[in-house]
């Protein structure tokens, strides 16, 4: 066994070698670990989740203003990213977290993952967006998570499209309605949420009986829900999809006219307004991280102007701060929801259990 | 026995030791008394009973359907065989989210069922268990089928010659030669449907949760460790009972079997029986793994021009990052393949070289110490993908292993998967080899590695290839655990699919279904390859 021992081990360091090789040009990063290393370190990681996009050239000129190179790192949703940044307080993978929204910032600051800093330009910010008055996160970006209605389904039928949470209940929209899985899909939950802050704690319960009675669908993720149940999606048409309703966002109306061939003169799809959540996502800066400095510059450029005005069309969300401009895009299909009503963080991270299994033990069972 | 050995325990035992101690272990010691809680639980004892009954199910249909295709593919030769077991490969190495994609296109609202008579089988446990068998067919094909080429009609014939019925001759001579290969087969049906994540739940709908489903609802999303823990034992434990069951019975029937070329084995069928089991298999092969992905084929050329129309239109919007502001990537989605094929290649040789030498080494000795080691290789299939993520995280994150961030973990996490094919596939090919030649080297003086290169790896070359492929078309599709394990913006063939579906718009709905299609001939391809490399006979890889 000996031969076969020095042989073996001979044949895994070349293979390590080979991989090494095959690693290198992927991305030009050297194999080993990425981390910024000491303070006068040049690169800045970010952490986030895999929604997270961004221009090349918006990055070029950070990098171009501040010296440091940023660098992407993305693992899984945002509820897996986050509890994995939580899983490694202490000794976190980048020195910026991206992607916390309003139904887990508690359990992302009573688990302490990030330090106080207060941005250069915060005064910018929407008053309504900033949660924590330790700054201890910076708002980036909102989005609204609202029904959808086919637009050309309720021209067919001379039927006015739902506006509000009551309207959902009306006879006339049996059977429209399609939700997610408020355990498994951050719309889901959304949209449960959003009947929470409009129906009170005491009343969600009887509101979605009554949704239930009036023949809600509920499929387990948003995929599923608006590009094979929506009538009004690509996808949907495709598949002869027939739910005129949708939980998604606020934002997909322009979106299907993005990415549609050739564009459409006016958006296939629009949003009831009386219907909608609202979440914030954040950035903090993580506690141990090993380019403070770099971080803080990082977090000071998501609220600039240049990233702001790039973010909408790169992760269809809405801008902060006052100064950013809306793409035209959004200004001529899309819908501008006014501030909903909403449910503190602390409230959401204290039930967000008991109102998940209350919620699955009469839409589900 | 070092390598693969040491190998487990750092990218396996101790990251999955370390995320399930955090769940049962608080200053106090071991909490064990958890465990009775939450399997108190009827939520998830319904659980539990649910990815039980429907692995058993899902197993049984897959042997039921595609034993008949194990010996069609062994035993007759037929034009365009090589590209069809490719193809029937193909589906294995698909990520769940195609899949579903696939299969609600066929038998979902508005599918091709719906068209034909009505029927409409999602959100059933049929549209699981028919899914299972698409993704199952070819471990049985080919775990199966490998073995059975390379066994000599010749033992049958002569039975057949001393007086025995056609179906005795078969039931003496060929099934004990098979069983083990049956068996092992099976084993990794049962596994992967007791495990099974994405199927479950984009098929099932969300009244259906597996235990796989419930660990990742429980660790990724509620964070709640001692829940996810308590599942992950019982899983492990449920899976560890497989594993010791398999290993008994197998040892039990293994013995030195006669392996030919498996060039000699196969003819064209003859006489109206034969053709008709032929036409039987190549029909349900066409209609069960063939018609979802031709689905997503047609609608990956439908659209762009116009309503009705096809071309190439999707596949054009590939090949661009996007008009600056309309870009889902950095990168084009095209750059994916190329990612992918990086990391699947990396994946393979890691898989091949511990996998390999694991086989060897369970070959080469007996005793208590190594029939666990064998029950311990496959312990990876059975271990949910996100545990295995987060236990990487807080394990490997000091030097000189910090790996967290690095782009190496990703075929590691792979490989971790990839092996336990490897040593499936090369064991009983290797254990079928007579214990007798290896004396007879040894005896000649050949030391203990030139024996097994001069005397088993000529016998096993098939086998190492078809594990390769196994290795790197796992690879290739794995989608969990690289969705987990942080990685800088290259995203792999999968996980940009995913992306893309994740976005509404009829550009971005077609690009997924183009890049699903690409990922498909990207498997294909690969798969034709290294069957077509086995008929070097001579020459070193």
């Amino acid at each position: 066994m000996n031969t076969t021992t020095k042989y073996a081990a001979a044949a895994l360091a070349a293979t390590l070698g080979v991989t090494v090789l095959a690693g290198c040009g992927s991305d030009g990063d050297p194999a080993g670990s990425g981390a910024s290393k000491g303070s006068g370190s040049k690169t800045v990681t970010l952490v986030s989740h895999d929604s997270f996009n961004v221009s090349d050239k918006v990055l070029k000129a950070f990098t171009k203003e501040t010296g440091y190179r940023v660098k992407t790192l993305k693992s899984g949703d945002a509820g897996a990213a986050l509890n994995q940044e939580i899983l490694t307080k202490g000794s976190p993978r980048g020195d910026v977290f991206f992607g916390v929204d309003n139904t887990l910032l508690s359990r992302a600051l009573d688990n302490g993952l990030f330090t106080p800093y207060e941005a250069k330009g915060l005064d910018r910010v929407a008053r309504d967006t900033q949660q924590d008055e330790k700054h201890r996160v910076t708002p980036v970006d909102t989005g609204d998570i609202c029904v959808n209605y086919d637009k050309k389904f309720f021209a067919d039928k001379k039927l006015a499209p739902p506006k509000t949470f009551e309207d959902l209940l009306k006879p006339a929209y049996k059977n429209l309605l399609v939700t997610e899985n408020a355990a498994s899909s951050s719309p889901g939950l959304g949209f449960l949420l959003g009947t929470i802050a409009s129906e009170g704690e005491d009343g969600y319960e009887a509101y979605w009986k009554k949704l239930e009675a009036n023949g809600v669908k509920v499929v387990d993720g948003w995929e599923q829900a608006y590009n094979e149940e929506f009538s009004g999606s690509a996808g949907g048409k495709k598949t002869g999809a027939d739910r005129p309703l949708v939980v998604s966002y606020a934002s997909s109306p322009p979106v299907e006219v993005l990415y549609a061939d050739p564009q459409p003169k006016e958006a296939p799809t629009g949003v009831a307004t009386g219907t909608c959540f609202r979440q914030t996502e954040y950035a903090g800066l993580l506690t141990g991280a090993k380019n403070e400095a770099g971080g803080k510059a990082l977090l000071d450029f998501l609220i600039s102007k240049t990233f702001q005005e790039d973010m909408p069309l790169n992760m269809f969300v809405n801008p902060v701060v006052k100064d950013a401009e809306l793409p035209e895009l959004f200004t001529k299909f899309g819908e501008q929801i006014a501030t909903p009503p909403t449910v503190a963080p602390e409230k959401i991270t204290a039930n967000r259990e008991q109102w998940i299994q209350s919620w699955q033990s009469l839409v589900l069972k | 026995m070092a390598v693969p050995a040491a190998f487990f325990v750092v990218f396996f035992a101790y990251p999955v030791t370390a995320i399930v101690g955090r769940g049962i272990k608080t200053e106090d010691g071991w909490q064990f008394g958890r465990i009775g809680e939450v399997l108190g639980r009827p939520d998830i004892l319904d659980v539990l009973w649910f990815t039980t009954w429907q692995a058993l199910a899902s197993t049984a249909l897959t042997l039921l359907i595609a034993l008949p295709g194990a010996y069609v593919f062994a035993r007759f030769a037929f034009p365009g065989k090589q590209v069809l077991r490719a193809v029937v490969t193909v589906p294995f190495v698909l990520p769940t989210v195609v899949v579903g994609t696939a299969f609600l296109a066929v038998l979902g609202r508005g599918g091709l069922l719906d068209e034909l008579g009505g029927v409409r089988l999602d959100t059933t446990v049929w549209a699981i268990l028919l899914a299972h068998v698409f993704f199952n067919y070819a471990v049985v094909v080919r775990t199966v089928g490998g073995l059975w080429s390379q066994l000599d009609p010749r033992q049958e014939e002569a039975a057949r010659v001393l007086g025995a019925g056609r179906f005795a001759a078969f039931r003496r001579v060929t099934l004990p030669a098979l069983a083990p290969a049956v068996a092992a087969a099976a084993l990794m049906v049962f596994l992967f449907t007791f495990t099974s994540f994405g199927v479950v739940q984009i098929l099932g709908g969300p009244a259906y949760s597996t235990l796989e489903v419930e660990v990742y609802r429980q660790t990724a999303q509620l964070l709640d460790l001692p829940t996810a823990a308590v599942l992950t034992l019982v899983q492990f434990t449920a899976v560890g009972a497989i594993l010791a069951v398999h290993a008994v019975t197998v040892r039990r029937r293994e013995r030195a079997l006669k392996l030919v070329d498996p060039a000699r084995t196969s003819r064209r069928p003859r006489g109206a029986g034969q053709w008709a089991l032929l036409g039987g298999v190549l029909l349900t092969a066409l209609l069960l793994i063939l018609l979802p992905l031709g689905v997503l084929v047609e609608r990956s050329f439908g659209g762009a021009d116009g309503p009705g129309g096809y071309g190439f239109g999707y596949y054009r919007a590939l090949r661009s990052a996007g008009s600056g502001a309309s870009s889902t990537f950095l990168v084009p989605p095209l750059e994916a393949v190329g990612n992918s094929l990086r990391y699947a290649l990396a994946a393979t040789l890691i898989a091949l070289v511990v996998g390999g030498l694991a086989a060897a080494a369970l070959t080469r000795r007996a005793g208590r110490l190594v029939r666990g080691f064998d029950a311990l290789l496959m312990l990876p299939l059975g271990v949910s993908a996100v545990t295995v993520g987060f236990g990487f995280l807080i394990t490997l994150d000091e030097p000189p292993l910090d790996l967290r961030t690095s782009w190496i973990l990703v075929p590691l996490a792979q490989a971790l998967v990839g092996v336990p094919f490897v040593v499936r596939t090369m064991l009983p090919v290797l254990r079928a080899v007579d214990e007798r030649l290896r004396e007879a080297a040894a005896v000649l003086g050949a030391s203990p590695w030139r024996a097994w290169r001069e005397v088993d790896l000529p016998l096993v070359r098939r086998a190492v290839l078809v594990a390769a492929g196994f290795a790197f078309a796992v690879s290739l599709g794995e989608f969990g655990a690289t969705v987990f394990i942080a990685r800088p913006d290259n995203p792999t063939l999968p996980v940009a699919v995913a992306r893309l579906l994740g976005r509404s718009g009829e550009l971005n709905y077609g690009q997924a279904m183009a890049l699903s299609t690409i990922l498909m001939l990207v498997c294909a391809v690969s798969l034709l390859l290294l069957e077509r490399i086995r008929t070097d006979r001579s020459g070193e890889f």
